[in-house]
């Protein structure tokens, strides 16, 4: 009888356990969920911040290269737009393409950004088109990629000529194929009188690189008596960076694509001031009317560089 | 009957503290099942909108930067329960000595008095064991100020548990540019040194020496060992609050891989769900990242 009770009460202590441990996960997911509910909206600002602002007027953008469309204000167009292609390959993918398909669809829309940029009167484009870390992805679609640089920047020779865009290429290069060098070379000469519109292609660029060989070069300089170490300060690191090609080396706006909010070692000392947008949109689908977004975010914003409120 | 209010006093403060450690036991139930998951190990954070907070609530000059102080005690106290090692914090840029002189003054003002704070028994820092590093150009700052901070990393030394990193006086390009300039000391008395041995070995080829050792020497200047913030790995995540996207000149060499999130609420508005949300989209990127890390 005993023996019976105990094996009841046993049953029913293991209900209880059960029970109790079953209504404290319950209580601590409905914890989690009330918590975070706050924060689904402000999350998906890139998106959501957008919905109270002024609608972009497409109807009456005029093509050329004097009329901003109705909502943004010349005045406030940056000077220097810095882009982070991200996307090409899951837009592949979410296509049912090939990678390599992914990749040209990119470029293409880079030449279409750029000359929309020019349009609206910014000077300097750069993009971030491969990044020393990307040397570790597969052989073969390293190979692709370099490939389509070469194709690419052969057969748009003629048309940077004709719409007088400055190409520039920065970045370690040591390890990019000879074909594809001679081709940097050969853009780089055709088009280095042209001053109005600038294009920034970063290859095998790495922004911690860029910093450590300026700061090399300097300590190399102060040691040969060129320079003095009292000398050395943020305006002559800039100098010495690789975009000293370009009268504004500081982007004043990065747009990064396909949703993801990092730097990547891309820019990392011009970016100290820039506004930053993040877009969950991949690269490839990256239209007029996103980059419109873009640029009207960026001109909403107060820029305080550390003073006024 | 004049008891009556003494006692309803009592009892609301006894249900107050019981509703505190009810929560308190929660979030740290919270903790455990999230710390399943990967945990950051260095968190940064820009404190944004003390000024802001302190206009909307129409409170007077000052009160937005106390608000923001409280704030951050509560966010060290989730960072550290989580299990989060390293904390960093923009406590005042270069560039904010520009302001007025009356703000920076009040500002200075308050720093003092926080820093001064750290050292008391009930402080943070004796409750976690915290490391307190001041990370900057303290020659910038009132000879108060840097004395007390500097009295703070002393006494803070030994702690090895948890480490805060305050950035005051402080510019990621001035910090790269006092490592250049420290490595241009380094290799110049590394000259020194070397032109003395020079003078002893006539016969070897001087010339082919000399330029070994040239190679040598800039090859040994290490930028990143110079940094102030070598004493911490690179952030995991960098929180900015206000709802700004930039950097504003913090940590660019160190964010180059870091998850950047930038909730909308101003710095005092800031609360245990933002530091969620952080850390829940940090563990989903993370096995992407740690793959993409291997590749290099």
């Amino acid at each position: 009888m005993i023996f019976i009770h105990s094996i009841i009460h046993a049953k029913h202590l293991q209900f209880f356990t059960l029970s109790t441990m079953l209504s404290l996960l319950c209580f601590l997911l409905s914890l989690l969920f009330l918590l975070l509910l706050p924060c689904l909206r402000p999350c998906f600002s890139a998106k959501g911040s957008l919905k109270d602002k002024k609608k972009i007027d497409k109807g009456t953008y005029v093509v050329g290269e004097e009329e901003p469309p109705k909502g943004l204000r010349r005045e406030l167009m940056p000077r220097h737009v810095a882009v982070i292609m991200d996307g090409n390959r899951r837009w592949a993918k979410q296509a049912g393409l090939l990678t390599s398909q992914g990749y040209e669809a990119g470029a293409k829309r880079l030449i279409e950004f750029a000359e929309l940029c020019f349009k609206l009167g910014i000077n300097t484009v750069s993009a971030f088109a491969f990044s020393t870390e990307n040397w570790g992805r597969h052989k073969i679609e390293v190979k692709c990629l370099m490939y389509l640089f070469q194709r690419y920047l052969k057969s748009k020779i003629q048309f940077f000529q004709s719409k007088e865009i400055r190409v520039s290429v920065i970045g370690n290069l040591a390890k990019i194929p000879e074909s594809l060098l001679g081709i940097i070379t050969e853009i780089e000469d055709a088009t280095k009188s042209y001053k109005k519109k600038h294009l920034i292609l970063a290859i095998d660029y790495s922004g911690r690189f860029d910093i450590l060989r300026a700061c090399k070069s300097i300590v190399k300089k102060s040691e040969q008596g060129l320079i003095r170490e009292e000398e050395v300060d943020e305006t002559l690191l800039e100098r010495e960076l690789q975009t000293k090609c370009t009268e504004f080396p500081s982007p004043d706006l990065l747009i990064r694509t396909s949703g993801e909010q990092r730097i990547s070692n891309f820019f990392l000392w011009q970016l100290a001031y820039t506004e930053l947008f993040f877009s969950p949109v991949l690269w490839p689908d990256f239209d007029k009317d996103k980059l419109l977004d873009a640029l009207d975010s960026y001109q909403r914003r107060e820029r305080r560089f550390g003073c006024r409120v | 009957m004049a008891e009556l209010p003494g006692q309803i006093r009592r009892m609301s403060g006894g249900i107050s503290q019981l509703i505190e450690q009810i929560y308190g036991f929660s979030r740290r139930c919270l903790f455990r099942v999230i710390s399943m998951g990967p945990i950051p190990s260095h968190l940064a954070f820009i404190m944004d909108g003390n000024r802001r907070y302190a206009k909307k609530h129409s409170l007077e000059d000052g009160s937005g930067h106390q608000a923001g102080f409280s704030a951050l005690m509560s966010m060290l106290q989730y960072c550290y329960e989580l299990g989060i090692k390293y904390v960093t914090i923009y406590a005042f840029s270069i560039d904010n000595f520009r302001r007025k002189p009356e703000e920076v003054q009040s500002l200075m003002d308050l720093m003092l008095e926080k820093i001064k704070s750290l050292l008391e028994k009930e402080s943070i820092v004796h409750q976690y064991g915290i490391r307190v590093y001041f990370i900057g150009n303290l020659a910038l700052l009132n000879d108060q100020v840097r004395a007390a901070a500097e009295k703070v990393m002393k006494a803070t030394a030994k702690n090895s548990r948890v480490v805060l990193l305050i950035c005051i006086a402080y510019n990621s390009t001035d910090e790269i540019v006092q490592a250049v300039k420290k490595s241009c000391i380094n290799t110049s008395d590394n000259i020194e040194a070397s032109g003395n041995y020079k003078h002893e070995d006539r016969d070897s080829d001087i010339e082919g020496t000399d330029m070994e050792n040239q190679e040598k020497r800039i090859q040994l200047v290490d930028i990143e060992e110079n940094m102030r913030m070598s004493v911490a790995p690179d952030p995991d995540i960098l929180v900015r609050s206000s709802g700004e996207t930039r950097l504003s000149n913090f940590l660019l060499w160190q964010t180059g891989n870091t998850q950047l999130f930038s909730p909308a609420a101003l710095w005092p508005e800031i609360g245990l769900k933002h530091l969620l949300w952080a850390v829940l989209n940090f563990q989903r990127n993370h096995s992407y990242l740690e793959k993409r890390k291997k590749q290099l």
